[in-house]
């Protein structure tokens, strides 16, 4: 028995399964099987082609993958934008005879002729774009009948140009380089294609233009709800794919010098193929230019070595007609399933064993022993606000609270009956606390840190941090900053629960158990926010210790709190203050009696902890059942208790049957009051604290160095 | 009052008749010829056949690119087939076999696998051209075989023939005769029978259709069996016609003229709109066009150009007519 929880222990420890689940909801796990089916098939052909990779055929290659990588790139464009073009090879090859007519037969300037090619490719896309953007026509029939009509126009004028392109060859240095040429032993053409690859690849992922084309494809009517103009989006991808198409044709012009009447023919097909290899998705919205690039190097590979192995053009084609039904086979059934697989594995619970609960029967002499004290207590705006996680007072005497609307709202005292909306943060407020110079600072969910000024401005202070090395999730946003406190230097060290949920699904955590949270510490003297402490489980509460050097902070699903030094002799040091709680500690403040109130915001149940043990029975469970029907944390019921600094536990306040305080998530006591907050609760609670110094401020009592 | 409402078969019934109008005063005897009609319809035939078997798949709301791919091969391997000279009957029955497979595996590509129609009917005709090309036939034209009098009648005969007095006859040819009853044939399917009203109801809305009960997937499945299985009997009627099968037919500009005869003849696109009514209409424009211009003698290339832009034009009429905006595109709708 103790070595197969040995093993448990230790299987859950080293094996972060969790990553899998972090893996596979990246954008780029799509590049995964066109990279597998790109290795596949240079596994495939590569005993069989004898120089499938000898420099001549790789220069060769390069060259293919500028003109044909330019087209599919094109091709990408517009199915991103969730549009297809079919007709780019006749654009192609329209491009690629006027080309050669402007140079050979017109003889005009190489630049001339690259802005007549250029132009007639864009505007073959504008025709194009206009019937399917602004027409609103069916892209896939449209282009269907314009790669007729535009292959219809090829071979009309091929007829007349055809001998006259043949005959006059032109001698022009610049037209061979764009032909031939190579830099360092690259290909130039290749470098071109290389270099708009690149300017691409920061457009889609970077910049607004390209943002807004994938906005289109993904969601068409939520793009145009939101304001984006559908139709000039769509008309331009058209427009573009036309544009790099014509510079494809004019570099296979360049390079071959002459046309047939099978250029360009079935080129639609495999760049079709490649795109949708690629794993660029067919409704659109999804894919990049690497992907485009994968798909390319693909077919090239695929048809190069066919032809090298003297397998003729229908096997051929025939071959690609099973490899594009593959593709898209594969592309539907990993777009449909995708998020499904993920739902399935992101939540990775682990082991998570807990000492025993302290002893909480009512006749115990345990200081958690259950009491009625919080039974009577005043309540304050009952029914005006909603969630106030934290509530804090200033030195005047009135309170502050956030709701889940979010708002933070002051009720003025002494009376505390007319609440008003100070401010608008926009995200539900968790941790409040005031830094010295009267700034209400917020922890937001979701947001991250915000500053209220005395003038109800609110500014941002923070919402990112410096980004784990080894971190697979990319952690720099906050996700779920959730208590703070500030230092005696000014420093704001705030905790934030878990970097791998949003704040409502903080119950999955719980469930997880695994130290994703952190604290981090923001200086505004800097500016700069650093990660302090990573692997905590659920950090909640924050509360500076009396020494000024050091804070205590509680671990929610540990049920735990500790003592961080981040300043002094101890400096990085973490002690464990109290442990074993019988409940979820939550938000830490100061007493005045030099101690430290704790509010337990849920208890601990035996069945919870049972199944905290069992990682794997954990994860079946929340696989195969309802979210409704897990095993939750119970926050039904919760507490305050009293801490002193040595860690003893000195009294705990109950409201046993839950009818003013059903959860405690805060609680801050201020000239002999205790005011207590609760994030699911619709009113704050107001309790006298017998025997408590009646002129004690909370604000007055920071901790100073000593 | 009622007022008069502009259909697009009306539209193009219209259109089809001005222009036999114009081309009968224009050209005179040649077109109005009752033999030059006769040749006219004869002509479309085998197109309108084909028309009439891709206005069922879309009027479920997909669409066949395969459809000349599985007529020629099809027809082809039956002639290539040992049994073509000795056992004719045969050889179509294996055909037949050969013709259902497509059929499914297109169906089940479809239905069940999710790939877009349209993507899995242009590759099925590639896989499909290439199978036939490297495994049964590698000559261009292939002859069909002599000495069956049905089918040659199917080709070449007369189900109608009238005295008009002074030594000529008014024939009916065979191939229009196919067409009809294949026309027939389908116009009670899609009106009379269950499966024909689940083919209006999931081309409609096919996620209402399913709620409702109907096997949309099945049905979509015989969907493609039916278009595979009409571009056999087509291709049969063709090899009948021309004594033989050329298979570079493949590589022509047929299938424009399919989805032509279909789109312009006024069945949507978008699915479960339009009947056989609207292949017949489609099929005399189209017709009436291919006649006058090959009476005209405009070259092969011009005359794609023009049937392109004529069926551009009517993309954008459909489109018009059955419009789509971004509030009521279907996502991943190309």
């Amino acid at each position: 028995m103790a070595w197969s929880k040995a093993f448990v222990r230790f299987r859950y420890h080293y094996l972060p399964d969790h990553v899998i689940g972090e893996l596979l909801a990246k954008r780029w796990m799509d590049n995964l099987i066109p990279f597998a089916s790109l290795v596949l098939v240079i596994a495939i052909f590569y005993p069989f082609v004898p120089d499938l990779f000898a420099a001549g055929q790789l220069s060769n290659l390069g060259r293919q993958f500028a003109e044909f990588g330019l087209v599919t790139l094109g091709l990408a464009i517009v199915m991103l934008s969730g549009g297809i073009d079919l007709s780019v090879g006749s654009v192609f090859a329209v491009s690629v005879l006027v080309g050669l007519i402007c140079v050979n037969v017109w003889e005009l300037p190489i630049w001339q002729a690259f802005i007549a090619v250029i132009a007639v490719g864009a505007g073959c896309g504008l025709i194009n774009g206009f019937a399917i953007g602004y027409l609103r026509l069916r892209a896939f029939l449209t282009t269907l009948v314009t790669l007729v009509i535009f292959r219809s126009l090829y071979e009309f004028v091929i007829i007349d140009y055809s001998t006259a392109i043949v005959a006059n060859m032109v001698d022009s240095d610049l037209w061979d380089f764009l032909g031939v040429g190579a830099v360092a032993g690259v290909p130039f053409s290749l470098i071109i294609t290389l270099t708009i690859a690149f300017i691409w690849h920061i457009v889609l992922s970077r910049m607004r233009p390209g943002w807004r084309l994938q906005a289109v494809g993904g969601a068409r009517r939520s793009a145009y709800n939101a304001g984006i103009n559908v139709r000039r989006t769509v008309c331009g991808a058209y427009v573009w794919s036309g544009l790099l198409t014509a510079l494809a044709g004019f570099l296979f012009a360049a390079r071959l010098g002459s046309t047939g009447s099978d250029t360009g023919v079935g080129l639609e097909i495999q760049a079709l193929t490649a795109v949708v290899l690629g794993g660029i998705s067919l409704g659109g919205g999804r894919g990049s230019v690497a992907k485009a690039a994968m798909g390319s190097i693909f077919v090239l590979i695929l048809t190069n070595s066919l032809i090298t192995l003297g397998i003729g053009g229908a096997v051929s084609s025939l071959i690609l007609g099973v490899v594009l039904i593959v593709a898209v086979y594969v592309d539907v059934r990993w777009l449909k399933n995708r998020h499904k697989l993920l739902n399935k594995v992101y939540v990775s619970p682990t082991y998570a064993g807990l000492g025993p609960a302290m002893d909480t029967s009512a006749n115990s002499a345990s200081p958690f022993a259950v009491n009625d004290k919080l039974r009577n207590v005043e309540i304050i705006g009952c029914g005006l606000i909603e969630g106030p996680e934290d509530v804090i007072l200033d030195r005047e005497g009135n309170l502050y609270c956030g709701n889940r609307h979010g708002d933070i709202i002051r009720f003025s005292g002494p009376d505390f009956a007319d609440p008003e909306v100070i401010a608008h943060v926009g995200g539900h407020p968790l941790g409040l606390a005031f830094d010295p110079t009267g700034n209400l600072l917020v922890c937001i969910g979701g947001m991250g840190l915000y500053q209220v000024s005395p003038d109800r401005v609110v500014s941002k202070l923070t919402d990112e941090t410096n980004r784990s090395l080894f971190s697979v999730i990319d952690d720099s946003r906050l996700r779920l900053a959730d208590d703070l406190d500030v230092a005696p230097d000014g420093r704001v060290f705030f905790s934030e629960a878990t970097i791998r949920y949003e704040m409502h699904d903080w119950a999955v955590d719980a469930l997880e158990s695994r130290g994703n949270g952190r604290i981090i510490c923001y200086d505004p003297r800097t500016g700069r926010t650093r990660t302090e402490i990573r692997g905590l489980v659920f950090p909640n509460g924050i509360c500076m210790a009396s020494d000024g050097q050091s804070f205590f902070f509680a671990e929610s699903w540990a049920c735990r709190v500790s003592r961080y030094w981040f300043d002094g002799p101890k400096k990085g040091q973490v002690e464990r203050v109290l442990e074993n709680l019988p409940g979820y500690p939550d938000n830490i403040n100061r007493a005045s009696d030099g101690c430290y109130w704790v509010a337990l915001l849920g208890m601990r149940s035996p069945a919870l902890d049972v199944a905290l043990r069992r990682p794997g029975f954990r994860r079946r469970m929340a696989r195969r059942v309802a979210q409704d029907n897990w095993i939750f944390p119970n926050i039904n019921t919760g507490c305050v208790a009293k801490f002193s600094e040595q860690g003893e536990i000195l009294e705990s306040l109950w409201d046993l049957g839950g009818e003013n305080h059903p959860m405690i998530t805060s609680m801050r006591e201020h000239k002999g009051y205790l005011y207590l907050g609760g994030i699911y609760n619709n009113r704050i609670g107001r309790y006298r604290i017998p025997g408590a110094d009646p002129n004690w401020c909370s604000l007055d009592d920071r901790g100073s160095p000593t | 009052m009622k007022r008069i409402q502009v259909t697009q078969e009306g539209v193009v019934f219209s259109l089809a008749l001005i222009l036999a109008v114009g081309l009968a005063i224009g050209l005179g005897k040649k077109f109005y010829d009752i033999n030059n009609l006769v040749t006219l319809i004869r002509s479309v035939a085998i197109l309108g056949m084909l028309g009439l078997g891709m206005g069922v798949v879309i009027i479920g709301r997909g669409i066949d690119l395969a459809m000349i791919a599985t007529m020629v091969v099809s027809v082809s391997v039956v002639l290539v087939l040992p049994q073509a000279s000795s056992n004719l009957p045969l050889a179509l029955l294996i055909g037949l076999v050969f013709v259902l497979g497509i059929g499914l595996l297109s169906g089940v590509l479809i239905a069940y696998a999710e790939i877009p129609a349209i993507f899995t009917t242009l590759a099925m005709g590639l896989v499909v051209y290439g199978v036939g090309r490297s495994f049964f036939f590698r000559i261009d034209n292939l002859n069909a075989p002599q000495g069956y009098w049905w089918f040659d009648f199917l080709g070449h005969g007369s189900i109608l023939t009238l005295p008009l007095g002074n030594g000529h006859a008014f024939e009916l040819p065979a191939p229009i005769g196919a067409f009809a009853m294949l026309g027939l044939v389908l116009f009670f399917l899609l009106r009379w029978t269950r499966f024909g009203r689940f083919v209006y109801a999931a081309g409609d809305n096919p996620l209402a259709a399913r709620i409702t009960g109907t096997p949309t997937r099945l049905v979509l499945v015989a969907q493609y069996v039916i278009s595979s299985v009409v571009a056999y009997l087509a291709g049969i009627v063709m090899a009948a016609a021309s004594y033989g099968m050329n298979t570079r037919i493949y590589n022509s500009t047929m299938i424009y003229d399919v989805l032509l005869i279909v789109v312009l003849g006024g069945i949507g696109l978008s699915g479960g709109r339009g009947g056989i009514r609207n292949v017949l209409v489609g099929t005399l424009l189209v017709g009436v066009l291919l006649n006058g211009m090959t009476i005209l003698d405009v070259p092969y290339t011009q005359q794609n150009l023009i049937k392109s832009i004529i069926l551009l034009g009517a993309l954008v009429i459909d489109s018009l007519i059955n419009p789509r905006d971004e509030q009521t595109t279907q996502q991943g709708d190309v």
